[in-house]
């Protein structure tokens, strides 16, 4: 059968930086005339007007449009992006949060004249406390990497109040590395730790590392290499038994709801990303959100506000004594969550479980799939992704970054490659639950052609991508001798 | 990336564990990363150095080099005070992959214990550590 | 599930391949003791008409779901957004793609956020913008991080108490584990950072003053610069309504070394406060030091122009301990929504606009003071003021709620305590003549 490949070239269109377009005395937005007398200001207090294009409204409506088309995102096609979980971004998410009553709110509206919003917002609490099994949630960090800081910060508290603090926290080697970064603006030294044999934490290791210095271990459960931490349970005790705290980074939750809650095997206190395993788009960099979920133990310390429920009421509270502070100006990412809840309500129970188990299932059949054509260091069961690499191509000189520029030519986005850092020349796949077995037999035959052009024509590889409008571009040249701006 | 045997490692220069090369003249040490280094990071794009006038210790960490995906920290060979930093680096980091022990030094040290010197390795030791 | 693609043969054959009995066979390598037991306890699902309805019901319980008058700033600020701007941002290639790590195929977000980046250079006057951060206080505190870390002999940041109390609070939570300390500067009677007990304050590394402050006034960012030269100390400045430097001198022009901000104006929507946008920017000198995601210009291997992320080294997932910054995402999607919007009004528009507010704002002071409030400072400002209000104004601020949906003004005394009946004004673009005579009439 003649292999159907989606990546072709398209009409590409050419188009300058915005101010090349930019003629004198043009405006792109119509302006009313005021019903108000002008006021100047002190002229000791202005300057000139920012040197902005000038534009007609079609000029700026073809220049994004032009733009958006050399872009690749998961409406494009498939995005096995390890560690990132680009699933499809339902568009009704988005009608949502456009609604007048939430896009236009005001955050100091006051309470009364919010209570749609924080209803939501404690309902959305409840629902992510149930998914994870923890006790309590705050929606306030940003980003996923904010969540960190937000439960490293917890745990700094947590011990602060025990009346010693703690110097040094444990970070596996499968670790991101926002985690090792998150726990440095904490004060803490990271102690790192190797994986065993089988691409796992041992808890023996982490017994001979854990002591009474120690604030905790971060762990990423499944961890990076896509697998399961098999031994969570007992190394959640060993951390306990020496007064640490565990931190689960939540990042590859979208394998395991349903299945597993963190909150009930030791967990301590965990982060989620909506903007990945509650479906809300990446937006080519952000905003993302970064709920943080934890025990009751350490619900004193979440940030401020609190939202609490009164009868049927709903209110922000500050009075928390031992409150870690405030992370956002107002409440965190609303209209991210606003998607995220609405992800919810569509799926249900049965919907999230039977996402995580065709997750799991796509990336195990992508394994198996690959496993003859790609090294696969850790042959074992995984969760939602799988991790090989390019020992096998690497006596025809080539590398996984060929393969994955290769990749880009047969209309896929690749992988995501040299991550994680335990495996040498990483191609780390995670294809999620909303590709298709044809999505993915097609990807399964590009990894394949492409692994074969690499044996009989390896220049296809070293010279990809040819296709999309630019072929790699220059990044030591741009390192050497920045041009941030035009 | 180069096999050990095409290293390229002057006689006439000691060397560290982190790679680093250090050359007396007088109580005056330039310091460099070496071949090895160099070739490992591939291209670098900025190297920070330490001011004049700033003294460390030996195996205190004085700057890094970085190239695009990775960075390195350089540690001191021997104990000092910084006497010159290789301005030119500022502008054209380049120079410490195309000519890492002459136009591509890094800084000059002038040395608060020449016989720490002693300490660091010659080629052949040098050579027999990155043999493993 | 329409979100779920698999058929039952599918997964058959799938199964068969992966070497697992059934889907939760899949599961093996997961302890049974650290499985869910039953399921979990969530609302039935529900069809998109169900969600459409369940969503309308709660938007309505906020009040903004009518037509309302929005007389309140305060960071999150009711701008005019022209209609193409959620359209184009809605583009899915934009949406719907990840951070540009293959920049190849990313040459629409790459291109956007350097045309960004470079707008944002030109409003604030400075060398360097950040490809965005996730708000204009936590870009502040990581502007509060990089002076302690400049300035190693000191261990204080002064800040003034006239910088949006969100974000001190940001500051503070960010400081607290690393044994910095925030010192507040205090505000004089005209509402503004008292220079004199800056002048006094030692052992700081840095400065932050925001401009329009709180009370919305324009601070004297000259007088500032002269101290943090004298000091030999950073100099950052802040503000919360970016419309006000389509007018005001930039901060760059008084020689800031960082610069702090809130876009949210630009063409987001107020959105119960998130997401907004963080901007940073520096100096050039400073470029090594700032946080977060940078997009350079290059060539790609055929001699093209082409974008790349650059100077990524400064990052936490190559520095991972050693990073300045834990932060990894960006406010992306709402800075291509700010680059849109800068480019629909222009360099005429800009200046039309921030004149607009101001005008609207006098009026809205004035007609205020006609109605018995008194003006609280009087001191230049932008778009915003305070005012001291009558006796009997809370009761009446309820009822122009419920009556008319008009927010009239910001209660300062839960965030300056010796502010009672203080209420904090915003006139944007959008309030007409007719709604503040109005409201003039109703309080009078």
């Amino acid at each position: 059968m003649m292999t159907r490949r989606p990546g072709t070239k398209g009409l590409i269109f050419n188009e300058p930086n915005v101010w090349d377009k930019s003629r004198e005395g043009r405006c792109a937005i119509s302006l009313p005339k005021s019903d108000v007398e002008r006021a100047p200001l002190d002229p000791a207090l202005t300057g000139d007007a920012p040197d902005l294009p000038q534009l007609s409204e079609l000029d700026v409506v073809r220049h994004y449009t032009r733009l958006s088309q050399w872009n690749f995102g998961v409406d494009s096609g498939m995005y096995p992006l390890g560690s990132c979980t680009m699933k499809y971004n339902p568009k009704t998410n988005e009608v949502q949060a456009a609604r007048q009553g939430f896009a236009g709110a005001h955050p100091l509206a006051g309470d009364e004249c919010s209570q749609g919003a924080l209803r939501l917002m404690y309902d959305l609490e409840q629902y992510l406390a149930e998914i994870t099994g923890f006790d309590a949630v705050t929606l306030q960090p940003a980003a996923g990497a904010h969540g960190e800081l937000t439960g490293m910060l917890i745990i700094h508290a947590y011990h602060a109040k025990q009346g010693r603090q703690r110097s040094k926290i444990i970070i596996p080697d499968t670790a991101h590395g926002t985690n090792p970064a998150s726990a440095t603006l904490c004060g803490y030294k990271s102690v790192n730790l190797k994986s065993g044999p089988k691409g796992i934490l041992e808890p023996e290791a982490v017994a001979a590392v854990m002591d009474e210095e120690t604030a905790g271990i971060m762990i990423t459960n499944p961890n990076t290499l896509g697998l399961f931490e098999e031994n969570i349970k007992e190394i959640c005790e060993i951390v306990h038994a020496k007064g640490g705290l565990v931190y689960g980074d939540g990042a590859n939750m979208n394998a395991i709801m349903g299945v597993v809650k963190p909150g009930t095997v030791g967990i301590d206190v965990l982060h989620l990303n909506l903007h990945k395993t509650f479906s809300t788009p990446h937006g080519g960099g952000g905003p993302g959100s970064g709920p943080v979920a934890v025990t009751r133990e350490l619900i004193p310390f979440l940030p401020i506000p609190r939202l609490e429920k009164e009868l049927d009421t709903f209110k922000f509270v500050t009075d928390c004594p031992d409150t870690i502070g405030r992370l956002h100006t107002f409440y965190g990412h609303f209209g991210v969550m606003v998607r995220a809840y609405a992800y919810i309500l569509t799926m249900g129970a049965k919907g999230l479980l039977d996402a995580s188990r065709l997750a799991v299932l796509n990336a195990n059949y992508i394994k198996e799939s690959l496993k003859n054509t790609l090294n696969l260091p850790y042959d074992r069961p995984c969760m939602h992704e799988c991790v090989f690499n390019d020992a096998r191509q690497q006596a025809h000189h080539i590398t996984t970054m060929d393969m994955a520029k290769r990749l880009l030519d047969y209309g896929f986005h690749p992988p995501t490659v040299y991550f994680p850092l335990v495996v040498e020349g990483a191609f780390m796949v995670e294809p999620t639950e909303t590709e298709s077995k044809e999505d993915i037999d097609q990807f399964i035959d590009a990894v394949k052609a492409i692994a074969k052009e690499a044996e009989t024509d390896p220049e296809k590889l070293t010279r990809a991508p040819v296709l999309p409008k630019v072929t790699r571009l220059d990044e030591v040249a741009a390192a050497r001798k920045p041009c941030l701006r035009g | 990336m180069k096999d050990i045997n095409e290293l390229n490692l002057p006689e006439d220069v000691k060397y560290t564990k982190d790679h680093e090369w250090a050359k007396a003249e007088g109580d005056t040490v330039t310091i460099g990363i070496n071949d090895y280094a160099q070739d490992q990071l591939g291209e670098i794009v900025f190297v920070e150095m330490p001011r004049e006038g700033d003294a460390f210790s030996a195996e205190d960490e004085f700057g890094s080099v970085e190239s695009v995906k990775a960075v390195s920290e350089m540690y001191m060979p021997i104990s000092g005070e910084i006497v010159a930093v290789n301005e030119d680096l500022e502008d054209a980091p380049e120079k410490v992959n195309e000519d890492c022990y002459q136009s591509g030094w890094i800084i000059k040290v002038k040395a608060s214990d020449l016989s720490e010197m002693d300490a660091l390795m010659d080629k052949a030791a040098y050579l027999e550590m990155l043999k493993g | 599930m329409r979100y779920l693609p698999h058929t039952q043969e599918d997964i058959q054959k799938m199964l068969a391949v992966a070497g697992s009995s059934s889907l939760d066979d899949l599961f093996k390598t997961i302890p049974d003791a650290v499985k869910v037991k039953g399921g979990l306890n969530l609302p039935e699902p529900m069809s998109e008409w169900e969600l459409n309805d369940h969503m309308e019901k709660l938007a309505s319980q906020n009040i903004a779901c009518k037509a309302y008058t929005c007389l309140i700033g305060a960071g999150s600020y009711d701008h005019y957004i022209p209609a193409i701007i959620p359209y184009l941002v809605s583009r899915s290639e934009f949406a719907t793609a990840y951070t540009p790590y293959q920049p190849e195929v990313s040459q629409g977000t790459l291109q956007g956020i350097y045309e960004f980046q470079t707008m944002i250079t030109d409003l604030l006057g400075m060398d360097i913008a950040t490809a965005s951060h996730y708000d204009c206080g936590t870009a502040l505190a990581e502007c509060a991080l990089i002076a302690l870390r400049k300035n190693r002999k000191a261990d204080k940041i002064a800040v003034s108490d006239l910088v949006h109390p969100g974000h001190r609070q940001i500051i503070e939570t960010y400081l607290k584990p690393t044994g910095y300390e925030m010192v507040l500067i205090p505000h004089t009677r005209d509402g503004l950072t008292d220079i004199a007990a800056l002048e006094a304050m030692d052992g700081i590394a840095g400065l932050a003053v925001q401009s329009p402050n709180f009370f919305g006034h324009i601070e004297d960012l000259a007088a500032f610069k002269k101290i943090a030269d004298d000091k030999k100390i950073l100099f950052i400045t802040s503000f919360t309504e970016a419309l006000a430097w389509g007018v005001l001198k930039k901060p760059g022009s008084f020689g800031a070394d960082l610069v702090a901000g809130e876009g949210q104006s630009l063409g987001i929507p107020k959105s119960f406060g998130g997401p907004g946008l963080g901007l940073l920017a520096g100096t050039s000198k400073l470029m090594r030091d700032l946080p977060g995601r940078l997009v350079g210009r290059t060539k790609d291997a055929n001699g093209q122009d082409g974008y790349v992320l650059t100077l990524s080294t400064r990052e936490q997932h190559i520095r991972r301990e050693k990073a300045s910054s834990n932060i990894c995402s960006n406010n992306g999607l709402n800075a291509m929504t700010a680059a849109m919007y800068l480019s629909t009004i222009g360099k005429i528009g800009i200046r039309e606009i921030a004149q607009l507010n101001h005008d609207k704002a006098i009026y809205l002071k004035s007609a205020l003071t006609g109605a018995g409030f008194e003006p609280a400072f009087d001191s230049p400002f932008f778009n915003e003021f305070v005012m001291k209000a009558p006796r009997d104004f809370s009761l009446k601020r309820a009822d122009l709620i419920s009556r008319h949906c008009l927010f009239a003004g910001l209660d300062l005394a839960p965030y300056y305590p010796e502010l009672t009946d203080h209420y904090l004004f915003c006139a944007t673009e959008k309030v007409s003549k007719e709604q503040m005579d109005q409201l003039a009439k109703e309080v009078a």
